[in-house]
């Protein structure tokens, strides 16, 4: 059966606005803070004048099913903000985060949550770093995965593994798996200076072996603390 | 013909002439990148570098009181203990600060900054600790 030219041409429309949609909704809405044409800060100074984390790579980075869900109810990943210097105060026994600083994110409805999730994916200008990273499916126990994390790798020191377990000047892992691709997960571990070359994720250079057992172990993670 | 044969040596001329300019500007280039990279490149003091890399388990104030140690299973040097920071040399927070904590028989949880730090940052970041510590260098002092 041959559909009609009217039916085709009405479709290829629908595509073309909705991606029109999201571009406009990523400049009218996200544009203000987050950087969505790169490149990276090249120095403290500029990092420090930023004030979410950069998008230019955005569908290099995340899930999509993730983007649709979180831009309609968005939690807090950061809990010292993007950049933990610009929202920590000196405390009685630490410094601590100053929660009055800490900005809300915009929740939006279904629709454009969707569009912007969508003009998000698009954004990719790192596919041969994800490329590079070759991952076999498999699984870990947490237990040997903490192991890895934590003992081996002294990830624990930055990052939170519970809502209230671990460090919190980097963004909380419990729900990365379900966050972030594995192949970023990956990457960012790997060479976290080809993503961002001011982060403060070091490179701690982790073996092959023990990148793969970390990507999983986000993933066990994930699914059991079901916090996405 | 006559023309034609001037115009050619001109041309020729300015041809070379271009080259010789490309030449002398990468020459400047070269030297400007061994010898000034700062005059190329824009760079962090190291006060920006601490602020970036150490802060988060070190603190704002260096005494190891940073955002990060509720659960650390190794507590953070305290970099304002002078007994503590003149008891290493240089080399040693050099290596310490490249190479991470394992490189000096300390925690796994101390990073190894080689990859974002060159070594006269590093070298930085050593007398930015000697001015937080208000210690001198040298094992044992």
């Amino acid at each position: 059966m041959r559909l009609p030219l009217w039916c085709f041409l009405s479709v290829f429309y629908s595509v073309a606005a909705h991606a029109a949609d999201g571009d406009a909704l990523l400049q009218s809405e996200c544009a203000a803070c987050h950087n969505l044409t790169g490149p990276a800060a090249a120095t403290v100074a500029e990092l420090r004048t930023r004030k979410a984390p950069d998008l230019f790579y955005a569908g290099n980075k995340f899930r999509r099913e993730w983007l649709v869900r979180w831009l309609q109810q968005p939690t807090r990943v950061r809990p010292a903000g993007f950049l933990f210097l610009n929202h920590i105060k000196p405390g009685a026994k630490s410094d601590v985060v100053d929660a009055a600083s800490l900005p809300t994110h915009p929740a939006l409805d279904t629709a454009r949550a969707t569009a912007a999730a969508d003009a998000l994916m698009n954004l990719r200008p790192h596919d041969a770093l994800i490329a590079k990273e070759k991952l076999a499916a498999g699984t870990l126990s947490r237990a040997m995965g903490e192991m890895v994390f934590d003992k081996f790798s002294g990830c624990l020191a930055c990052h939170l593994i519970e809502p209230e377990y671990g460090g919190v000047s980097g963004p909380e892992l419990y729900s990365a798996g379900t966050r972030l691709q594995a192949e970023y997960i990956a990457s960012i571990v790997r060479t976290p200076q080809a993503w961002q070359p001011k982060t403060w994720m070091p490179d701690k250079h982790i073996s092959d072996a023990n990148i793969v057992k970390i990507v999983r172990y986000l993933d066990t993670l994930s699914k059991e603390n079901k916090h996405e | 013909m006559n023309k034609l044969k001037i115009r050619l040596k001109k041309a020729d001329f300015y041809v070379f002439s271009g080259c010789e300019r490309m030449i002398i500007g990468l020459k400047i280039a070269v030297f400007s990148l061994f010898f000034a990279p700062g005059a190329l490149f824009a760079s962090d003091t190291a006060a920006d570098n601490y602020a970036l890399y150490c802060v988060q388990c070190h603190g704002l104030r260096g005494d190891g009181k940073g955002i990060n140690i509720r659960d650390m299973s190794v507590q953070p040097r305290d970099h304002t203990d002078a007994k503590a920071m003149s008891g290493r040399s240089d080399a040693e927070i050099f290596k310490a600060i490249k190479e991470g904590g394992l490189a000096i028989d300390k925690s796994v949880q101390m990073p190894p900054w080689a990859e974002v730090l060159s070594d006269a940052e590093i070298t930085g970041l050593v007398s930015y600790l000697r001015t937080l510590c208000k210690c001198s260098n040298g094992a044992g002092k």
